[in-house]
């Protein structure tokens, strides 16, 4: 595989924490990982095997100790300028604020776009996540899933080459989040983009994913991963049987993984 | 429903500021009160009432000062707390010094002022009032300006922000809620500080300087009636800043 069709290329990342009592925290050992242009690659791990700091590093929000990640070929500093990733994290993050329309064209309005050019985005996204009626409600106005899906319709305004996204349905509903799920699956088909999703749901991971890696803690490292090439991914795949082989294969990886059994992972 | 709260929480001050004059009133005709101790709350009014129009004139040059000051010391308070904000080195220098503003009473500073800027202008009143104002909008604002969750920081770190765009878009809308708060609190003070200003000196025909020259002339129920007007001219400048507050976090749609 070339340099240019990998999104992300992760080799040999340690990252170490200094903490503040003068003590260390090893989070990432020796890490390494490709993501292919248009994947799509979650992470699994109990808690504290640091695929929020992977994802952090990915996103230069925190700095390597080790190793190095280049981002479609540059480096995560120049990737973050250019803009060629959206995130969105675990909680919402909405300016409270503005409103729904206005939070999702922040990015837009950062770059220089003009306004029509944004509303334009913002109209297009809106009718994505089912939200158009919403359009000049403040967030403290919508339920836990709604603020949820504008933060993910904010992380792809730019129409970003990579997602990255940290366990972004973890507070919702399971009802709310396999509809979510499917709305995703159907954003990725759409936009083409390469996604790093984390995740603590095995089903969720299997549901969405090319690849699951599954990692382990102390210190960080990844344990497995696990192909999955389903030919759909619709409704009917949750009811399959490949699809059961894929939660088993990703189950009984992370079991191998941890001595005690892994800690903080939902097998429902 | 909403107005129904409103009348009730605005109905219990006001019937207690009632049975309270009644009170005043009564206790000052039973024991037959001198006017220079305490007077009747009726003979205030009608002093109030009789020089109305001075008081008004009065109030509006006392009233100027507070306003100038306020909105220059509220000005500075926000621009210095967004560099200090900034810079940790700066807001570290200014740490001694605010305290020290916030202890000192300037007031005190009056004389001065008048030696530099000369008896006949109201700047030394208006730099007092200002001075006064800045310590709690500098403090409130830089308080807000800190409260930035983590994943907003996240956020614009991502978006590549500038500074300015990240105090634009990010920590000044967040700190509203304070400054507008610092603002209710300078109000006040804004008006005490250009008040008091006038005792020590400058140009006489501000209610500060009334207030001191009626009771001079032994005319207490005249100085009462002024000071009425100053109790007046704080609770507009309260009231005004306060309702800005209130209508500003409601339009925001909550927080
Ligand atoms: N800023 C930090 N300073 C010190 N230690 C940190 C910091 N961030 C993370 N860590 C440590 O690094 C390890 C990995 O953390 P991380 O948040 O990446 O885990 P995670 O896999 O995302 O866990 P979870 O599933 O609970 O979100 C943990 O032991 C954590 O305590
Ligand atoms: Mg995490």
């Amino acid at each position: 595989m070339s340099a240019t069709r990998a999104a992300v290329t992760i080799s040999g990342v340690d990252k170490v924490f200094r903490t503040r009592k003068g003590g260390e925290v090893h989070a990432l050992s020796d890490v390494s990982l490709e993501v292919a242009a248009g994947e799509f690659v979650s992470l699994i791990g109990p808690s504290g095997c640091g695929k929020s700091t992977l994802m952090r590093l990915v996103a230069d929000l925190d700095g390597v100790t080790g190793g190095e990640i280049s981002v479609f070929g540059k480096s995560v500093e120049q990737a973050r300028k250019d803009q060629d990733y959206g995130i969105a994290f675990q909680q919402a993050g909405l300016l409270p604020w503005r409103t729904v329309r206005a939070n999702i064209e922040l990015p837009l309005e950062i770059h220089g776009v003009e306004a029509r050019a944004r509303k334009e985005r913002s109209d297009e996204l809106l009718a994505l996540i089912g939200l158009e009626d919403f359009a000049d409600h403040h967030p403290d106005q919508l339920s836990g899933g709604m603020k949820q899906r504008v933060a993910i319709a904010r992380s792809m305004a730019e129409r970003p080459r990579l997602l990255l996204m940290d366990e972004p349905f973890g507070a919702l509903d399971e009802m709310t989040r396999e509809h979510m799920q499917n709305e995703l699956v159907a954003l990725c088909q759409e936009t083409g983009a390469a996604v790093i999703f984390v995740t603590h749901s095995i089903p969720e991971a299997v549901f969405l994913s090319d690849r699951v890696v599954v990692m382990s803690p102390r210190p960080g490292r990844i344990t497995d991963i696990i192909d999955l090439s389903f030919s759909s991914r619709d409704e009917e795949l949750r009811e399959d049987a490949a699809f059961y082989e894929g939660v088993t294969a990703v189950r009984s990886a992370l079991h191998g993984g941890v001595a005690d059994g892994p800690r903080g992972v939902e097998n429902r | 429903m909403r107005g129904a709260t409103t009348a009730r929480t605005m109905l219990a001050p006001v019937a207690l500021g009632v049975v309270a004059i009644a009170l005043w009133q009564l206790l000052v005709v039973a024991f037959e009160v001198k006017p220079f101790l305490v007077p009747s709350p009726s003979d205030i009014a009608g002093a109030f009432t009789e020089s109305f129009s001075h008081i008004v004139d009065a109030a509006k040059v006392t009233g100027l000062n507070a306003l100038i000051g306020l909105v220059m010391g509220a000005l500075t308070g926000i621009i210095v707390a967004i560099f200090a904000n900034a810079l940790r080195v700066m807001s570290q220098m200014l740490a001694p010094l605010v305290a020290a503003l916030a202890v000192i009473p300037i007031v005190a500073l009056a004389p001065v002022f008048y030696a530099m800027f000369g008896a006949a202008a109201h700047t030394g009143r208006q730099i007092i009032a200002a001075i006064a104002v800045f310590v709690p909008m500098y403090l409130n604002t830089l308080n807000g300006l800190r409260q930035v969750e983590p994943v907003h920081r996240d956020l614009m770190r991502s978006y590549a922000a500038t500074a300015e765009q990240a105090n634009r878009l990010l920590l000044l809308p967040g700190a509203v809620p304070y400054v507008l708060n610092g603002l209710k609190i300078g109000s006040s003070l804004a008006v005490i500080s250009a008040l008091i200003a006038e005792y020590f000196g400058g140009p006489a025909n501000g209610l500060g300087k009334a207030i001191t020259s009626a009771a001079a002339g032994s005319n207490y129920t005249g100085a009462w009636a002024y000071v009425l007007g100053a109790v007046l001219l704080g609770a507009l400048f309260y009231g005004v800043t306060a309702g800005i507050e209130a209508w500003a976090l409601r339009r925001r749609g909550g927080s």
